[in-house]
């Protein structure tokens, strides 16, 4: 089923400038393959190479976030919207652990 | 540069302070490609630290179609720091997702003196970008007590009133 896929100004990049792109999948992880193969790159910036999803990005199915869901196990169905956002996050603690992210969305 | 109006930056900082020692977030929206921070969204600080923010992924969500909807773009992102100067952290940078924003950060470490400086950060490199306020009224001189961060000549007060 196509699913209609909202991309954050960021991400345009990858799907030639496009605010919205569409794909298919049963899940949110089948979906982002399906993006990738259509917009090479895309999956590596919303996936760790640990298989999970990024810190740094919000993923939504309509209103829900993808994390309440079963993160990248989220089930999709016909006419659902999936929403993309860089996660909005920072602060003056010294993160070793977040550093180098820049580069995850960019 | 980052024009802002002297009745939004007094709201942010506002914000800053109420919710102080923790982090304070939020965004000014205004027309798509306008860069005229015009209606200012606090928004709640998911984690409630000292020391991070983050937005609620459902209040993020519902303020972006929301502007969306009023043809409208996040012109400013701020938070506060409330222990250490307004530059943005490694983690800032890090997580930094919106390239067209003003990224203003409000320092509330001093009780008397807020000091409010704005970046770009794109691509893990920031600029900081002078600041203007425009709209400062003669009765709102509490604006002296920001402090920006390039010396105090090249702050520029525009009274349209």
């Amino acid at each position: 089923m196509a699913i209609d896929v909202r991309v954050p100004t960021i991400l345009r990049s990858y799907t030639d400038g496009q605010k919205a792109v569409e794909a298919t999948g049963d899940t949110i992880a089948e979906l982002l393959t399906d993006l990738d193969a259509k917009y090479p790159g895309l999956l590596a910036r919303l996936v760790t190479d640990d298989g999970a999803l990024h810190r740094f990005v919000n993923v939504y199915v309509n209103d829900e976030d993808v994390r309440f869901l079963g993160a990248l196990d989220a089930k999709l169905g016909d006419g659902d919207t999936v929403t993309i956002l860089p996660a909005v996050a920072g602060g003056a603690v010294l993160g070793g652990a977040v550093a180098g992210g820049a580069a995850a969305l960019s | 540069m980052l024009a802002i109006d002297a009745a939004i930056l007094e709201a942010i900082v506002a914000h800053a302070r109420r919710d102080h020692p923790d982090e304070a977030c939020g965004v000014v929206a205004g027309p798509v490609g306008s860069d005229e921070p015009a209606r200012h969204i606090p928004m709640e600080n998911a984690a409630r630290s000292m020391t991070f923010y983050e937005f609620d992924s459902h209040e993020y969500l519902r303020v972006w179609r929301e502007m969306d909807d009023l043809d409208e773009e996040a012109v400013i992102i701020y938070h506060s720091h409330t222990a250490t100067e307004a530059y943005p952290s490694r983690t800032d940078i890090s997580f930094a997702g919106w390239p067209q924003s003003h990224y203003l950060l409000v320092s509330t470490r001093e009780p008397e003196v807020t000091e409010v400086r704005s970046f770009r950060i794109v691509d893990g490199t920031v600029s900081e970008e002078q600041v203007r306020v425009v709209n400062a009224t003669v009765d709102s001189m509490a604006v002296q007590s920001y402090m920006f961060g390039q010396s105090p000549a090249t702050v520029d007060y525009e009274c349209r009133a």
